[in-house]
C-alpha cells in the first residue's frame, strides 16, 4: 500500500466533507440535538426544572370527612395536577386526552373504607377512569392514591371519627386490610370499545413519513429548477399558480393515498377502528395532506440546491415529528414543552388522528386540528410564494 | 415576427445583458452567436419568458409579450440548454405532457406527437423510458417537446451540446427540414461552423452587448481578408520575407509563410487572386498546389473582439 497515496486520499475525503458546511451541520448537530431532546424528556435537564404533572380530575361524590382528605392529599401531591369535576365533563375530558385520570369517590366511601379497615367485608369502590394511552401514569396515579386514602381513612379511624376502633371492641384482635377497592375503565370512543395501541403508533408514524414524502416533493422542485423541465414549464402559456399548485395537488394527493393505505394496513391487520367522526378523520387527513403539500413548497425554498434542502428539511422534520409525539407521547415532556408542541403542526396532526380514531371525537372537535393545520399551510404556503425563485435561464 | 427591443438584465454588480436588441424575420434562421457567458442564454430566457427583464421588450407578430400566460407565448417552442425530460417515462409520456402544457389533448396530441417523434427518427422508441436512449436520441426527444403545439418559432439554445457527431448530422437534419416547412430558428450556440451551416442571419454577442448583426455573407465582409488563397510552391525564396513584396499589391491584406504553404488573405478574390499569381510568375516561383477558402465566423469573431471563442 502507498502511505503516500492513501494519505493524500483520507486528506481529499476530510477537506470535502468539512467543505460541506450542510453536511457538518446535520453531522454533528443532528445528533447532539436528538440526543439532548431525548435525555431532557426522559432525564430531565436539572432538578431545578418542574416535572411534568399528571392531569387528575377529581369526583367527590362523597363529601365526607375522608373523601375531602384525599382529595386534599393529591391536590399537595406535586406529581399531581388536580382539579374538581362532575362526572360527565371529566369522562370528557379523559376522552379528549385532556385529563389523564378522573378519581370518582362515591358516596359512602369514607365510611364503608373506615369499617373495611378492620373488618373487611363489603368494600366501598372507587372507580379510576383513564386514558388508556397513558397507561404508565395509571399506575403512578393509582400508586399515590393508595397512599393517601390509606393515610386518610387510617387518621380518621384512629382519631374515632368514624367509630371504627370502637366497633373492633375490647379484647378483640385487630387486622387492616385495604378499606376500598378500585374499578379502573379506559375511556375510549364509547362503552365497550377496547384501546388499541396501534392507533397512536399508525398516526405517528404516518405523519412522519409523509412529511419525509413532502421533503422529497420540495426536492423535486429544485430538481426540475436544474433540468430543462422547469424551463419547459415557464415558458408554456401557464402560469405560476398552475406550475406550483400542480406540484402541492400532487403532493397532497400522494400524502392521502398513503394515509389511506396505512390506516387501511392498521384496519385490517391491527383493527384500528376510526371510532369517531369519520368526515372529522377525513377532514384531518385532508388538512394533513394539505399541510404537507405547503412544508414541501417551503423545502423548495429554504434550500438553494437539492443536496442542501434535502439536509435541512430532514433535521426539521426530525425536530418536528419530535415535538409533535410522533416518537414520544408529548405528555411525557414537560410542561412547558407540552405548551409550546402546539406551534407545530405535528402536535395537531398526531393529536387530530388521535382524536378521531380511538378517542371517538366528533367533527366538530376535529375542527380545531383542521384549523390550526390549515393555518401552517397558509402560513408556509405564503412564505414559499415569497420567498420562491422564480427567474431562471433556459 | 419577432423583435428584441433593448433587452437588459442585471444580476447584482454583473450587466449580464445590455441594450440587446435584432429583429427576425418569419422563416428566417438566426444564429446567437458568442462565447459561454456572453449572455446568449440569458437572452433567450428573456425572450422565452423565463427571465424578467430589467429594460426592453419582446414582440411576437406585433405585440408586445407580457406575462406568463400570454397567448403569443404559443407562437414559441423552446429547446432549452438542459435537458426537459423526465428520464422514467416513456418518450410518449414526455410529450404528452409537454404538449398539455400548451392545452393539447386527445386526437390532436396524439397526431402532434406522431408527427414530432416522425420528424426526429424516434417513432419506433415511442413507447421506450428516456432513461434507456443514448444522449443524442435524448437531444432529438428534447427537440421534439418544443415542436408539438406547432410553433412558428423555434427557440433553439445550444441544442447539441455533448452530442456525438452522427447526432449532431441528425439534430441538423431535423432543422433543416423545420427551416424548410418555414420555420422561424433562433439558434444559440458558440459553434461557428453550426451557425454557418443553418443560419441565414447572425448576432454576434460579447460580454452581453450585440456586436455585429448581419447576413452571414455581410458578417463574414467585417473581417478584412474575407478571402484566404493558400498557395504550395515547388520553389520557396530564401529569407523570412521573400514573397513580403506581396503585401505592397493593392487588395492583398495579408501574406504569410505557414510550413509548406503561402497564405494570402484579400477582400475580392476575382480582383486580386491574378495579381498574386502573376507577382510569384514574375518572381519565378512555380505554384504546384493552389486553393481558396472564405474567412469562418472564428475568423470574425477574432476580429471583432480580439479573443477566439473557443479559448473563452
Amino acid at each position: 500500500m502507498s502511505f503516500t497515496a492513501f494519505s493524500a486520499l483520507v486528506r481529499r475525503d476530510l477537506r470535502l466533507f468539512f467543505m460541506d458546511r450542510r453536511a457538518v451541520i446535520m453531522s454533528f448537530v443532528a445528533p447532539i440535538l436528538i440526543a439532548s431532546f431525548f435525555g431532557y424528556v426522559f432525564g430531565g435537564a436539572s432538578a431545578d426544572q418542574p416535572a411534568s404533572r399528571i392531569a387528575v380530575a377529581a369526583i367527590d361524590q362523597d363529601r365526607s370527612a375522608i373523601s375531602k382528605h384525599v382529595l386534599a392529599a393529591l391536590g399537595a401531591d406535586k406529581a399531581l395536577e388536580v382539579k374538581s369535576a362532575d362526572l360527565e365533563a371529566a369522562r370528557a375530558a379523559v376522552r379528549g386526552g385532556k385529563t389523564t385520570v378522573a378519581v370518582v369517590i362515591p358516596a359512602g366511601f369514607g365510611d364503608g373504607a373506615a369499617k373495611s379497615l378492620f373488618r373487611g367485608g363489603d368494600k366501598p369502590e372507587m372507580q379510576l377512569l383513564y386514558d388508556p394511552s397513558h397507561n404508565a401514569e395509571l399506575a403512578m396515579v393509582r400508586g399515590i392514591l393508595t397512599q393517601h386514602v390509606m393515610e386518610a381513612v387510617s387518621s380518621e379511624a384512629f382519631s374515632g371519627g368514624t367509630g371504627g376502633t370502637g366497633g373492633a371492641g375490647p379484647g378483640l384482635s385487630m387486622s387492616f386490610s385495604m378499606p376500598y377497592t378500585v374499578r379502573e375503565e379506559a375511556v375510549t370512543a364509547r362503552q365497550g370499545v377496547k384501546y388499541n395501541s396501534m392507533a397512536h403508533s399508525f398516526a405517528g408514524m404516518s405523519v412522519q413519513f409523509i412529511l419525509f414524502m413532502g421533503i422529497d416533493a420540495g426536492v423535486m422542485v429544485l430538481l426540475l429548477r436544474r433540468s430543462g423541465v422547469w424551463s419547459r414549464m415557464r415558458a408554456a402559456p401557464i402560469s405560476r399558480f398552475t406550475i406550483i399548485g400542480s406540484r402541492a395537488a400532487s403532493s397532497a394527493i400522494v400524502a392521502m393515498m398513503i394515509l389511506c393505505v396505512v390506516f387501511g394496513f392498521a384496519r385490517v391487520v391491527f383493527g384500528v377502528r376510526i371510532e369517531g367522526s369519520f368526515a372529522g378523520f377525513a377532514g384531518v387527513c385532508i388538512a394533513f395532506a394539505i399541510m404537507t403539500a405547503a412544508f414541501g413548497l417551503l423545502v423548495a425554498v429554504l434550500g438553494k440546491t437539492p443536496e442542501a434542502a434535502r439536509g435541512i428539511a430532514i433535521l426539521a422534520t426530525l425536530l418536528l415529528v419530535m415535538l409533535g409525539g410522533s416518537w414520544v407521547p408529548t405528555f411525557l415532556f414537560p410542561q412547558w414543552l407540552q405548551s409550546a408542541s402546539f406551534a407545530v403542526p405535528t402536535r395537531w396532526a398526531v393529536d387530530g388522528l388521535d382524536a378521531t380514531i380511538w378517542r371517538g371525537a366528533s367533527f366538530t372537535a376535529a375542527l380545531g386540528p383542521i384549523a390550526a393545520m390549515l393555518g401552517f399551510a397558509v402560513l408556509f404556503g405564503a412564505i414559499a410564494l415569497w420567498r420562491f425563485r422564480w427567474d431562471g435561464p433556459a | 415576427m419577432l423583435e428584441v427591443r433593448g433587452l437588459h438584465k442585471r444580476y447584482g454588480d454583473l450587466v449580464a445583458v445590455q441594450e440587446v436588441s435584432f429583429t427576425v424575420r418569419p422563416g428566417e434562421a438566426v444564429g446567437l452567436l458568442g462565447p459561454n457567458g456572453a449572455g446568449k442564454t440569458t437572452t433567450v430566457s428573456m425572450i422565452a419568458g423565463l427571465v424578467t427583464p430589467d429594460a426592453g421588450e419582446v414582440r411576437i407578430e406585433g405585440g408586445v409579450v407580457r406575462g406568463e400566460t400570454d397567448p403569443l407565448k404559443r407562437k414559441m417552442g423552446l429547446v432549452p440548454q438542459d435537458l426537459a425530460l423526465h428520464d422514467l417515462l416513456s418518450a410518449r409520456d414526455n410529450l404528452a405532457l409537454f404538449g398539455a402544457l400548451y392545452g393539447m389533448r386527445g386526437a390532436e396530441l396524439r397526431r402532434a406527437m406522431d408527427a414530432a417523434l416522425d420528424l426526429v427518427g424516434l417513432a419506433d422508441r415511442a413507447k421506450d423510458r428516456v432513461s434507456a436512449f443514448s444522449g443524442g436520441m435524448k437531444r432529438r426527444l428534447n427537440m421534439a417537446g418544443a415542436l408539438l403545439h406547432d410553433p412558428a418559432i423555434l427557440l433553439l439554445d445550444e441544442p447539441t451540446v455533448g452530442v456525438d457527431p452522427q447526432s449532431r448530422n441528425a439534430i441538423f437534419d431535423n432543422l433543416e427540414e423545420l427551416k424548410r416547412r418555414g420555420k422561424t430558428l433562433v439558434y444559440t450556440t458558440h459553434y461557428m461552423e453550426e451557425a454557418e451551416r443553418l443560419c441565414d442571419r447572425i448576432v454576434i454577442v460579447d460580454q452581453g452587448k450585440v456586436i455585429a448583426n448581419d447576413s452571414l455573407e455581410a458578417v463574414r465582409r467585417l473581417v478584412p481578408g474575407v478571402n484566404v488563397i493558400e498557395i504550395e510552391i515547388e520553389n520557396p525564396g530564401q529569407g523570412a520575407e521573400w514573397y513580403g513584396g506581396l503585401r505592397a499589391l493593392d487588395g492583398v491584406d495579408s501574406a504569410e509563410w505557414q510550413g509548406s504553404l503561402l497564405r494570402v488573405t484579400m477582400r475580392d478574390l476575382t480582383e486580386t487572386s491574378p495579381g498574386v499569381l502573376e507577382w510569384l510568375r514574375a518572381h519565378g516561383y512555380r505554384c504546384v498546389h493552389l486553393a481558396s477558402q472564405r474567412a469562418d465566423l472564428e475568423t470574425v469573431f477574432l476580429t471583432l473582439t480580439g479573443r477566439s471563442v473557443r479559448n473563452l
